[in-house]
């Protein structure tokens, strides 16, 4: 095989922690160009500094290969790859003085000493420190110990430089400047980079292409333009930028229906098909005469944001959020319009929570020592209840030890409670997405599932619930 | 600071100044007094100058270091590994295992070693014939705890985020120990090294008690003493707290970074 322009290749990675069984990373498929700045992005936990680890070595994939410039490091521990990292909290030696920090490497590598000193003196150019060898690493401040740790990885001349949240720990302004250097500094030396961060807008501004990762899977993979402008789902939408995200249904070619109207959008999807829908707050048009815009409502917020107001609308349940450089009145009721081309219409996942529950008798399942009553004899094929004993065509028996119960709930169908003990399960909300007139969660629960629960009460990130799941709002059938 | 008037709170330190002065600065003096005078009350140097004269002293004083030497580089060695191990590991149970470490120093001193004594008696069937390496494996049993526990501290709280670079950085694990665990670990060392040596040199106790009828710095200052010999006694006493001074000075030179402090218990 030629060489292709791919540095390298990640194949089908899953890294499933052994103490907890906690899956951060699965199925982890990405092609990097040589010479790209990529930038992994995604919430805290979503398994995007697991994946890092994994390229430089430090976590070795449950399954899945890596291969680096054609070569399988899947199995290569980190000292021998071509690959160096920027860590977290910089991790700079405090024993020793700036030079021989950033001389580790070449020392274990027995460069002359002229040789060493040469490289130093360039990468400390580089990093804008010159004349900084003797000093200790405590004398220094937070952005001059993150150069220095950019120093530090540059010298050994890696093929990739991975950064692990390299500016977390900078204040604002010099976070700003660093992200321009650091992309220049990618610019000028050619290497590949590729960046961990949860700051959309850090991830905007420096990469040729970004990774969004939700909860251990990739959501999405562009351009910083694609990303923001054509998000792939609800989640990619919410995470980059300011969105409202309205659920709706095709009603016709290229009509949509949502948020209480119908719009015309740009996107072909069939008619009858259930959607989400993205609208960007600056794309939203107002109008002060309520009659003109497809739908209006009233005015219930107005900020001042410098460049812009940012203006909340209550239309019937629904809210939505606009951007404008004018502003009306609270209370002003006002028309709302948008553009075909300002609907990003998204075909709905699915996002039914399908578990298997084992057969007790005839009407009961149980689900980790929970009962679920079912009548089973509608649900097994060819099957009826006889003297509450299941029994097939012939009369006779069924053996039910090996049959599963799937059973299938709709994310609008479980209700969350504060009463842990409340429900057929319990965990801990992850994410939470506003949708319009509900919210969308992602409840972790405590055997290490996700599943996605719709409801209309605001709760907060990491609290605890139970989910109660009605059982006539269940669906069942038969596990193969 | 909303202090009330008249009242400072540097004034909470005056009982430790007056506790410091009464049991360390005064006894001090006392000490230097009866040093450098004779039975008379007049100054004088010929407690000093015998001291490096006479062959006895001097013998005891390189007694005194070969015990201490020996003791501290066997606890050394014994604890380093078990140290860094206990730190490394990922053991659940973690402390209990260092808590075993310790616990031997809950037990009264003189019955540990009377346990000892027991025990050696048994492998070796008379101890005298062995007692210098009896009065090592003694002090060693006694005071291993208080080399284990600094250096455990000092490597548990090793960011392994510097283990993790190095290996980036191309260094294999003889490498990353090398360059960057066990220089990092020398302030645990040095405290240890420091709470071992001192008390090895004059802690007779373990001597007595193991039949090693040689004397050390501790026996010769209380030799001294019970004879009224002030004056030699403490010229003895003064001469041992300037070796601590000078070892003090060394372990603290070798270490170089800020790190130091903190790691004795």
């Amino acid at each position: 095989m030629k060489a292709s322009d791919n540095i390298i290749e990640i194949k089908h990675v899953t890294k499933a922690f052994s103490d907890n069984g906690f899956v951060a990373v699965s199925d982890f498929n990405l092609e990097i160009k040589r010479g790209e700045f990529v930038t992994f992005l995604g919430p805290s936990g979503c398994g995007k500094t697991t994946m890092l680890r994994m390229i430089g070595g430090f976590d070795v994939p449950t399954s899945g290969e890596m291969l680096l410039g054609g070569k399988d490091i899947t199995a290569i521990p980190p000292y021998k790859r071509p690959v160096n990292t920027v860590f977290q909290r910089y991790a700079l030696f405090p024993h020793m003085n700036i030079y021989d920090n950033i001389a580790f490497g070449l020392k274990l590598k027995k460069l002359p000493k002229d040789e060493m000193d040469a490289k130093v003196k360039r990468v400390l150019e580089i990093v804008d420190l010159e004349g900084f060898e003797d000093r200790k690493v405590s004398t220094l401040s937070g952005g001059q110990q993150q150069r220095i740790a950019i120093a530090r990885a540059l010298v050994n001349e890696p093929e990739i430089l991975l950064l692990d949240e390299p500016l977390g720990a900078l204040d604002l302004k010099m976070r700003k400047e660093m992200q321009l250097e650091l992309k220049a500094m990618h610019d000028r030396l050619g290497i590949t980079f590729i960046y961990v961060t949860h700051d959309q807008e850090e991830a905007l501004t420096m990469s040729d292409k970004i990774v969004v990762m939700s909860r251990g899977q990739i959501q999405q993979i562009g351009t910083p333009e694609d990303i923001y402008n054509e998000p792939a789902n609800a989640f990619v939408a919410d995470f980059i930028g300011e969105s409202n995200i309205f659920k709706g249904i095709m009603t016709g070619k290229l009509k949509a229906r949502f948020a209480g109207g119908e719009f015309e959008c740009v996107d072909d999807v069939p008619e009858g098909t259930q959607v989400d829908i993205v609208i960007r707050p600056e794309d939203v048009i107002w109008d002060a005469d309520s009659s003109k815009g497809t739908i209006s409502g009233k005015v219930t917020g107005v900020i001042f944001k410098g460049m812009h107001y940012e203006i909340t609308v209550e239309s019937g349940k629904y809210e939505m959020v606009i951007r404008s450089t004018k502003s009306p009145k609270v209370g002003d009721t006002i028309g709302m319009s948008i553009e075909p081309d300002g609907i990003h219409v998204m075909i709905a996942e699915d996002h039914t929570t399908r578990f298997e529950a084992d057969i007790v008798d005839a009407s009961t399942l149980d689900y980790n020592g929970r009962e679920i009553k079912c009548d089973l004899g509608s649900v097994i094929p060819g099957a009826r209840i006889k003297d509450e004993v299941l029994v097939d065509g012939s009369g006779e028996p069924i053996d039910t030890s090996k049959i599963k119960v799937q059973v299938s709930i709709e994310p609008a169908d479980i209700e969350l409670s504060d009463d842990e003990s409340a429900g057929l399960t319990s965990g801990q909300i992850i994410n939470l997405i506003y949708k319009g007139d509900h919210y969308s969660y992602v409840v972790r629960t405590d055997h290490g599932h996700d599943l996605i629960v719709d409801d209309e009460y605001l709760w907060n990130m990491n609290d605890r619930v139970g989910l109660i799941m009605p059982e006539d709002k269940m669906t069942f059938g038969v596990k193969k | 600071m909303g202090a009330r008037k008249g009242f400072s709170r540097k004034y909470l330190g005056i009982p430790y100044a007056v506790f410091l002065a009464i049991f360390v600065i005064l006894p001090l003096f006392v000490i230097l007094y009866y040093a450098f005078t004779d039975g008379t009350g007049h100054f004088t140097i010929g407690n000093l100058t015998g001291f490096f004269t006479d062959p006895n002293t001097l013998g005891t004083l390189l007694y005194s270091l070969l015990i201490a030497f020996s003791t501290t580089a066997l606890c050394l060695a014994i604890s380093y590994p078990v140290a860094y191990i206990l730190a490394m590991s990922n053991l659940k149970r973690k402390s209990v295992l260092v808590m075993l470490f310790v616990m031997p120093m809950w037990i009264n001193f003189t019955l540990r070693i009377t346990a000892l004594k027991e025990i050696l008696t048994v492998v070796e069937g008379n101890l005298a014939f062995h007692p210098f390496m009896n009065s090592i494996i003694g002090m060693t049993y006694d005071f291993l705890p208080f080399m284990i526990l600094p250096i455990y501290n000092q490597i548990s709280r090793l960011d392994r985020s510097l283990l993790e670079a190095a290996a980036d950085l191309g260094a294999g694990s003889f490498d990353a120990f090398a360059r960057v665990t066990l220089p990092l670990s020398m302030p645990g060392v040095a405290s240890g090294v420091s709470m071992v040596f001192l008390p090895a040199m004059t802690n007779y106790v373990v001597l007595d008690m193991l039949y090693n009828s040689t004397y050390i710095m501790g026996s010769l200052i209380g030799s001294y003493f019970s004879a009224y010999d002030w004056h030699n006694g403490s010229m003895i006493a003064l001469v041992l707290l300037a070796i601590i001074v000078i070892v003090t000075l060394a372990t603290d030179a070798g270490e170089e970074n800020d790190q130091k402090g903190g790691a004795l218990i």
